[in-house]
């Protein structure tokens, strides 16, 4: 075992757990934040979508050893803790979700698109979406709720 | 597994009789003449169970009662606006309680696509019952007459005037009267919540990360377990060696344990930890020897050689009109073809799991993503050899199921380790166990024989051969029994096609690889068969594919659901070549459903274009919904059409995460779009009707295309060969 200090969702954590385990079970089972998802354990799924530095990450692939200290983890319960992010309320708009377990990694994956790319056509959505599964297929509303965030981005 | 054993059985099989309009068997409304008093202060009560659905508090707290666990399709919003409707309350000011398995619920299973057919007129006599016991006390109240009082937004008014009183306010009273039995429901056309677009108020949680689903359950002092299974599914345990993986930091304990399945137990290895990642990497860790009888034969290439010697031979019949046999041996123009579906992994993205505690009273509770937890509730009160009323069944939400967590081998499993360790155990299945481990759907073929005369289809024959569903899991299959779950989907009957000589069989090949329902259950197997045959039929009598199937079908809904999909998906338009439609349809679970592609030649592939898919489901709860299930069924028939595929090679399966069995991906998600038919009709199902015509509608479009008829699933869209 040994201590990791981390920054999550802007507040500073310590844990005490074993060096290679993933961020997804450090974050789900140690610091208590239940959004993040596991889903296959091998970066196949995107379930387990956070973000490290802004950058969006298959967590149950990452060693907690391996994050530098400085890093800034944002989980799902972080993006719109003040008020929803343009995602969150796009996808209530469109009505993405169906059971939504994939839902927090598609949202993570989808909000560091739109940083990246504030107005993405369907082939940079599809491109950047790829590695998020979803069994209920709400693909095309996916690509819908992503156009609207980003109108609703653009207006503010 | 016999609380689901009994009602699903009973009800697919009549339902494939009878088509729509469908009651599940279930009573439980009005059950209590009497209000129930859930507390009470001296003489005054708090809070009134006026039937087991509706709870209303003198506080003013309206708490509506979920009699189905929901897995992604709705329940949460649809079953509980049945009772809205009658009652006069909005979704936005009611408290939602998921039930807990207790008989007085009725049936609770989410499948079949039964939640709003099966509950269409029991949930809203609950909230008309209700409404009509707070207009008689604020009647009396008034000392007017009833006529004079309506509901609305949880009160009752008084006509002109400015009257009113909470429901709140006349529990008291209403706690005195007897539960009408015969309530009077409302004319549709006067619905406010049924039939028209509402947002569903679960998915602000579903998207900031607060929704709670079976994984994300935590209680006190719980321990995990990861459980090793032998890759042959089935097997012994001959040796253990733990040293390696006591090791493990977190390990607390490796012990021998079981997975019950409905037919069958198998030994398996659990490895108890302080955490989810020691239990697992204790797990890999753990060497094990295992005795796996003689598995290694269970192949699906033999599997499949069985069924397609089968398809040589006669079958049990099921329906027969006319001498078909004979009539095909002397026919001029007639084709035969065998059409071949795999087994499929359900794959939920939530993986399997469940927490058990048995406390030292001998009491039990449960917190597990199951699609039933009345048989939950069954399942567990017989493992532990206690009655129901020591059990206490927590059901959150459902990562996916598409009928897996129906099937209670994980659950099985976690009491087996809480009977033992006496304190509450999470236990998670990995992707590997899911994938790997089964139950599946099962790989069917499809034995077709047809024949037609003067430019008229006019011969008929499915075959029907695999592993069935009943025989398997319930084992409750006569040899000469055709399976009931699978005849009904295949009959005449349903399909609705008038052939002047039809036949119906089916011929049970078995096998060891457990099988179980999967979205759609036999009708995903079904419809790739009966749809595309009937085109090469069309194509051999010279025909439009959607000529030679109205020239079949007399049915008026039937008619109007194939005339709606040619309009809306506008299929006499010219294309250029390389581009082409096809087109299938196929009824189940009460609703009628239909599909047209258009795809293009793409190098030795094809792209899929666009999907149009038209539904008659009868009335519906929210239109949203419905459009959403079958956008679902066309993400996932399309799936089951190209990707996937569970083989088993010596008795091992060889897929075993999304890196080899692929599912699709947004990058091939086509286009779609959904009209649904407001038939007026008696509810059907939505939450699956619309996967059994999206892979033949596939395989009729690439024939038309390019020529090149595909009779085995799945294929290589990219490389027809």
């Amino acid at each position: 075992m040994a201590i990791f200090n981390l920054t999550v969702n802007g507040k500073k954590t310590k844990v005490d757990v074993e060096p290679d385990m993933p961020l997804l079970w450090v974050v789900r089972d140690f610091v208590g934040l239940k959004g993040t998802k596991f889903g296959c354990g091998m970066a196949q799924c995107g379930a387990c979508t956070v973000h490290i530095d802004g950058q969006p990450t298959r967590s149950c692939q990452m060693p907690i050893s391996s994050i530098d200290k400085k890093a800034k983890i944002t989980t799902i319960e972080g993006i719109g803790e003040m008020q929803l992010h343009a995602v969150q309320k796009a996808w209530i708009e469109e009505q993405v979700p169906q059971c939504g377990y994939c839902q927090s990694g598609q949202i993570m994956s989808a909000v560091a698109l739109l940083k990246a790319n504030p107005s993405p056509s369907d082939q940079d959505i599809d491109t950047a979406m790829s590695g998020n599964l979803c069994r209920c297929g709400t693909y095309d509303r996916i690509r819908k709720g992503i156009h609207r965030a980003s109108d609703m981005m653009k207006a503010g | 597994m016999k609380n689901i054993d009994t009602s699903r059985r009973n009800f697919l099989k009549t339902t494939s009789l009878t088509g729509v309009g469908l009651m599940i068997g279930f009573n439980s409304f009005g059950k209590d003449k009497t209000p129930k008093k859930l507390s009470q202060v001296g003489n005054a009560v708090l809070d009134l169970e006026i039937n087991p659905f509706i709870i209303i508090s003198t506080d003013g707290t309206i708490s509506l009662i979920n009699p189905r666990p929901d897995m992604g399709q709705g329940s949460t919003q649809a079953a509980p606006s049945l009772i809205a409707e009658e009652l006069e309350v909005s979704l936005a000011q009611v408290k939602l309680i998921q039930s807990d398995g207790q008989s007085k619920y009725g049936s609770q299973q989410s499948g079949g696509s039964s939640t709003v057919r099966g509950l269409w007129t029991s949930l809203r006599k609950a909230g008309a019952a209700a409404k009509e016991m707070m207009i008689e006390v604020a009647a009396k109240r008034w000392n007017v007459s009833i006529s004079e009082c309506y509901a609305q937004e949880g009160k009752i008014l008084l006509k002109n005037s400015t009257k009113s009183f909470s429901y709140g306010e006349l529990v008291d009273d209403a706690s005195k009267l007897t539960v009408p039995k015969n309530p009077k429901l409302k004319d549709p056309k006067d619905f406010k919540i049924l039939g028209k677009y509402n947002k569903r108020l679960d998915v602000p949680d579903r998207v900031t990360g607060k929704a709670v689903f079976g994984i994300d359950i935590e209680v006190p002092n719980m321990v995990y377990a990861s459980i090793l299974h032998s890759p042959t599914i089935h097997a012994k345990v001959v040796s253990i060696d733990d040293t390696e993986a006591k090791k493990v930091a977190g390990v607390l304990q490796v012990l021998k344990a079981e997975r019950q399945m409905p037919h069958r137990t198998s030994e398996t290895v659990a490895v108890i930890a302080t955490n989810f990642w020691a239990a697992q990497k204790g797990r890999k860790a753990l060497k094990v020897t295992w005795d796996n009888g003689d598995l290694s034969k269970m192949n699906t290439d033999t599997y499949f050689a069985s069924t397609y010697d089968a398809a040589k031979k006669e079958g049990i019949r099921y329906e027969e009109k006319g001498d078909f046999n004979a009539k095909f041996v002397n026919a001029k123009q007639k084709l035969e073809a065998n059409y071949e579906t795999p087994f499929l992994a359900h794959a939920p993205i939530e993986p399997e799991c469940a927490v058990v505690h048995q406390k030292e009273d001998g009491t039990v509770e449960v917190w597990a993503h199951v699609q039933g937890p009345d048989g939950a509730l069954g399942d567990v009160a017989r493992y532990f050899g206690v009655s129901k009323d020591k059990v206490k069944i927590n059901v959150p939400l459902l990562g996916g199921s598409f009928g897996r967590k129906a099937y209670h081998d994980y659950l099985n499993e976690a009491c087996f380790l809480a009977k033992i360790l006496k304190k509450p155990v999470k236990m998670l299945w990995t992707r590997e166990d899911d994938i790997a481990q089964g139950p599946y759907r099962p790989g069917m073929l499809s034995a077709m024989q047809g024949f037609v005369d003067n430019g008229k289809i006019t011969g008929y024959h499915h075959h029907a051969i695999g592993e069935s569903i009943v025989g398997q899991v319930f084992k409750g299959l006569a040899p000469d029994e055709s399976d009931p779950w699978l005849s009904g989907e295949i009959s005449t009957e349903n399909s609705k096609y008038e052939f002047p000589v039809a036949k119906v069989s089916w011929t049970n090949v078995k096998t060891d690889i457990p099988i179980v329902w999967w979205r759609s259950v036999y009708a995903s197997n079904m419809g790739w068969g009966q749809e595309c045959f009937i085109d090469e039929l069309a194509q051999l009598a010279g025909k439009d594919p959607l000529e030679a199937r109205l020239a079949l079908i007399q049915d008026v809904r039937y008619r109007k659901v194939l005339e709606t999909l040619a309009e809306k998906a506008n299929w006499k338009e010219k294309l250029p070549t390389g581009q082409a439609k096809g087109l299938a349809v196929f009824a189940s679970f009460g609703s009628i459903s239909a599909c047209c592609m258009t795809v293009s030649k793409n190098g030795n592939g094809i792209k899929i274009d666009k999907v149009v898919s038209v539904l008659d489901c009868g009335y519906y709860v929210n239109p949203d919904h419905v459009k959403a299930q079958t956008e679902g069924n066309i993400v996932m028939g399309i799936t089951a059409a190209i990707k996937g595929g569970i083989t088993f090679t010596n008795g091992v399966c060889d897929q075993s995460n999304f890196h080899n069995y692929n599912v699709m991906r947004i990058k091939e998600a086509p286009k779609m779009e959904i009209h649904i038919i407001d038939s007026g009709a008696n509810p059907g199902g939505v939450g699956e009707p619309g996967l059994p015509p999206i892979a033949p509608a596939l395989g009729n479009a690439i024939f038309a295309a390019t020529g090149k008829r595909i009779r085995k699933l799945p294929f290589d869209i990219d490389n027809l060969g």
